[in-house]
């Protein structure tokens, strides 16, 4: 849901619900880009991925 | 050799071979096969193939579904000790943990899809959001936190075997595990407010006096009880499917220590809760229901009598919390797998007796007590969803690095 639907009201209970739910969302895909960035500048930099350790 | 897939099988391990496998899943695929015919036959001919009905609005598919997403929730509490509270030894049983969460949701959401008779306009609900509802902010937290059990999972798939050999899955399944304490968290988040608004649904039907809830601030105390039940046998059931696991591999999957930890988890949450909720009972049965014109003894009668409190609360509430609490019962793989199959039990009958009763008790002076029975369609969707989660485990066992323990224990 986004303010341009015709339900939307700008009151708290909008601004709290869909916040939250929008900051979730935010924050996931954040996590999925940056893992993507690091992905991406560890193979520019030629690394070797079997070199490091998660666990 | 054909058929060989050792190749994909993790490092150092063994498996049994292709044809019993093969066998394995060929079982569990015409179970799925009920499910689909028993979803298509909803799906064209619509929920006039369920015995849901005026009265009963919610069915065995509701129930099934709270059940699993409380089950489930072993996922998300125990990413939150994990990754959180740092008990690095709960790393052993993570993946599991995960794997576990993701089939309990994917399968609530799968057979929601079958319940809300078209599928097609499940968007509405996103898009013309009554953000007034509990069951919107279940919608929105439920999916939300499939999406972030997909990214806990996804790591685990790319470290297979030979798809960890290309480099940029590597690098990409290494650069998630680094930041997953930002998905553990928000996992979290949401997790706690979906099982809580899962409960709040109930504790607002103030014209349902059975489910009716006195509370604090918006959520009712029914809010705070689902919470606690889900995180009190949610550790038990990913347990459980590790000892099954284990029986059904003949392998160690993690030591005891790590399935004691997950008793002692569940054993202390679960006495948390039943003291909390024998004294929302006490309240409901001696102030709440009093106020509504009715008795405790109104909301037992019929099919769905007094025992079910008996059940509930104690052989499957204080009996697995009294064993649990007990660290000799621990430390027998026996007693201990005893306790958390009646603690499960117990989260089931919970949501079973929320979603059904409420339902069958008369609300009107002229109505009598319903009694609600599945059709074969419901079972059938019903045992499907148990036939996807056994499919996902049984491949994701096989072929994935789930116990990082497994290779030194069964040296």
């Amino acid at each position: 849901m986004l303010p341009i639907v015709f339900e939307w009201h700008w009151d708290i209970g909008h601004f709290v619900f869909m916040g939250l739910f929008y900051t979730a969302l935010g924050v996931v895909s954040l996590g999925i880009a940056v893992a993507l960035v690091r992905t991406f500048k560890d193979l520019c930099a030629g690394k070797d991925p079997h070199e490091m350790h998660h666990h | 050799m054909p058929m060989d897939d050792s190749r994909y099988w993790p490092q150092g391990t063994t498996r049994c071979k292709p044809i019993p496998f093969l066998i394995w899943m060929v079982f569990c695929l015409l179970l799925g096969g009920w499910a689909v015919h028993s979803a298509t036959l909803c799906l064209w001919k619509g929920l006039n193939q369920t015995a849901m009905n005026d009265f009963f609005a919610f069915g065995v598919w509701i129930v099934v579904d709270l059940a699993i997403i409380a089950l489930g929730a072993g996922a998300f509490f125990t990413g939150f000790m994990t990754y959180v509270l740092r008990r690095d030894e709960l790393k052993n049983i993570i993946n599991a943990a995960v794997i576990i969460g993701f089939i309990c949701y994917s399968g609530a959401i799968l057979m929601l899809g079958i319940d809300i008779g078209q599928p097609i306009r499940g968007w509405f609900g996103f898009w013309h959001a009554n953000v007034h509802s509990m069951l919107t902010e279940v919608m929105f937290c439920i999916t939300t936190y499939l999406i972030v059990l997909i990214i806990e999972f996804v790591p685990l798939v790319l470290e297979n075997r030979q798809i960890n050999k290309v480099p940029d899955l590597a690098f990409f399944a290494h650069h998630l595990h680094r930041i997953m304490i930002v998905f553990a968290a928000t996992g979290t988040f949401l997790s706690f407010f979906h099982q809580g608004s899962l409960g709040g649904m109930f504790g607002v039907l103030y014209a349902r006096p059975f489910a009716y809830r006195t509370g604090v601030a918006i959520w009712p105390w029914t809010f705070f009880l689902f919470i606690l039940s889900a995180i009190a046998s949610g550790p038990s059931f990913t347990t459980l499917m590790v000892m099954a696991t284990e029986k059904a591999s003949g392998r160690k999957l993690t030591t005891h220590k790590v399935k004691m930890m997950m008793g002692k988890v569940s054993g202390y949450l679960l006495t948390f809760y039943l003291i909390l909720k024998g004294a929302d009972t006490l309240y409901w049965a001696n102030v709440t229901l009093p106020k509504m014109g009715v008795s405790f003894w109104d909301m037992y009668q019929s099919s769905y009598g007094i025992y079910l409190v008996w059940l509930e609360l104690g052989l499957f509430g204080a009996v697995p919390a009294f064993l649990l609490l007990h660290r000799r019962v621990r430390e027998s793989y026996g007693l201990m797998a005893l306790a958390m199959i009646l603690n499960c039990l117990g989260a089931v009958t919970n949501r079973f007796v929320f979603t059904i009763q409420p339902l069958a008790i008369p609300v009107m002076p002229f109505e009598k007590w319903q009694f609600y029975w599945p059709t074969i369609p419901e079972w059938g969707i019903s045992f499907g969803v148990i036939a996807y989660g056994l499919i996902i485990f049984s491949l994701a066992y096989r072929y994935l690095p789930v116990f990082p323990q497994e290779v030194e224990l069964n040296k």
